[in-house]
């Protein structure tokens, strides 16, 4: 089963890590870390990923650049991370992937 | 106008970890609900019990007002900012965690358990400096309100990033009072720590959580009760 591919983007490279592994925890779930706005938009042009997870530490212009430019070029969907943990975490992806 | 919605004490999500028993007011964790996601800012209120000597490690948080509020016995915090603190019955304690910082809490009592609430509200801004307050509150006077956080840093109690105050209050039976919001586009999400009280004519129990948007809350005690009231934005 194609797992689903999850851009993670936060500067805190400790947090980032964290995210990653709580991602890669759900089976059915993989995720990329990117550290900055660079390793991003990299990512995104040579990967596809079904949904874009905003953590801590982007430029305002950078989240903006990343919600409005690239994921709408690319019909992704974006959600901004709140938390840094597992907390809220799982329910930001079900509910990006589901819309409700 | 006016609506409401009410979160009965016993259909919130329970996570029993063994060490940890705690009650989700919102999704949280394993717990998801998607009717059950947020009140406005409110996006975590958890009421959590702690075993004697145990607690949450070393653990990372990001662009979120957190605050703490024990109920009953103490809470060692020590965070990556170089704060140390304990945190009593009494007081309160608010930490923006911003850019990112790791904390970890833990039963100050080698035995006996320690209950609190955990209150985690959206910032208004992304991305600030981390930061972290503890206050004493003072809840003696029973039947009025007292303000133990606001966004204003010169105002009582902590403050935060967001236009939120919060107040607590311990009533006599019998006892009525009203609440007047400090901005008429918040609404006020009001949990109910002990006793049997009607708000806006609405009866409530312990543990019981009510999110009302209206110009002004008429509080009734039915029995002596404590009650948290926290005022937040309505828009994410």
């Amino acid at each position: 089963m194609k797992k689903i591919e999850i851009l993670a983007i936060c500067t805190h490279e400790g947090i980032l890590q964290t995210i990653n592994r709580l991602i890669n925890n759900n089976e059915l779930w993989n995720s990329t870390g990117a550290i900055d706005m660079q390793s991003a938009t990299e990512l995104l042009v040579n990967k596809d990923f079904d949904l874009i997870l905003i953590g801590s530490g982007l430029a305002v212009a950078d989240e903006y650049k990343l919600e409005t430019v690239l994921a709408a070029h690319k019909n992704i969907p974006v959600v901004k991370h709140y938390g840094g943990g597992s907390g809220l975490l799982f329910g930001e992806i079900y509910q990006a992937l589901t819309g409700k | 106008m006016e609506n409401f919605i009410i979160h009965k004490a016993a259909t919130r999500g329970v996570a029993n970890h063994g060490w940890l028993n705690s009650a989700h007011s919102f999704s949280f964790g394993s717990y998801y609900n998607p009717e059950r996601m947020n009140f406005g800012v409110l996006r975590v209120l958890n009421d959590d019990t702690v075993d004697g000597g145990r607690g949450f490690g070393d653990h990372p948080h990001d662009n979120m007002e957190i605050i703490s509020i024990p109920l009953e016995g103490d809470l060692v915090h020590k965070d990556s900012m170089g704060n140390e603190a304990i945190i009593r019955k009494g007081e309160i304690q608010a930490m923006s965690a911003g850019t990112g910082i790791y904390h970890s809490e833990f039963n100050k009592d080698g035995s006996a358990p320690v209950k609190f609430l955990q209150i985690w509200l959206y910032p208004n801004k992304r991305n600030v400096t981390p930061r972290y307050d503890q206050v004493k509150i003072d809840t003696a006077e029973k039947n009025i309100f007292h303000q133990v956080l606001s966004p204003n840093a010169d105002d009582a109690g902590v403050w935060i990033h967001q236009n939120a105050w919060f107040n607590m209050g311990k009533f006599d039976a019998g006892a009525e009072t009203t609440y007047q919001l400090n901005d008429k586009k918040n609404g006020v999400y009001a949990f109910i720590l002990s006793g049997n009280v009607t708000i806006n004519s609405q009866a409530l129990a312990p543990r019981d959580g009510m999110g009302i948007v209206a110009d002004s809350l008429t509080i009734k005690a039915g029995t002596d009760a404590e009650i948290l009231l926290m005022e937040v934005p309505m828009e994410v």
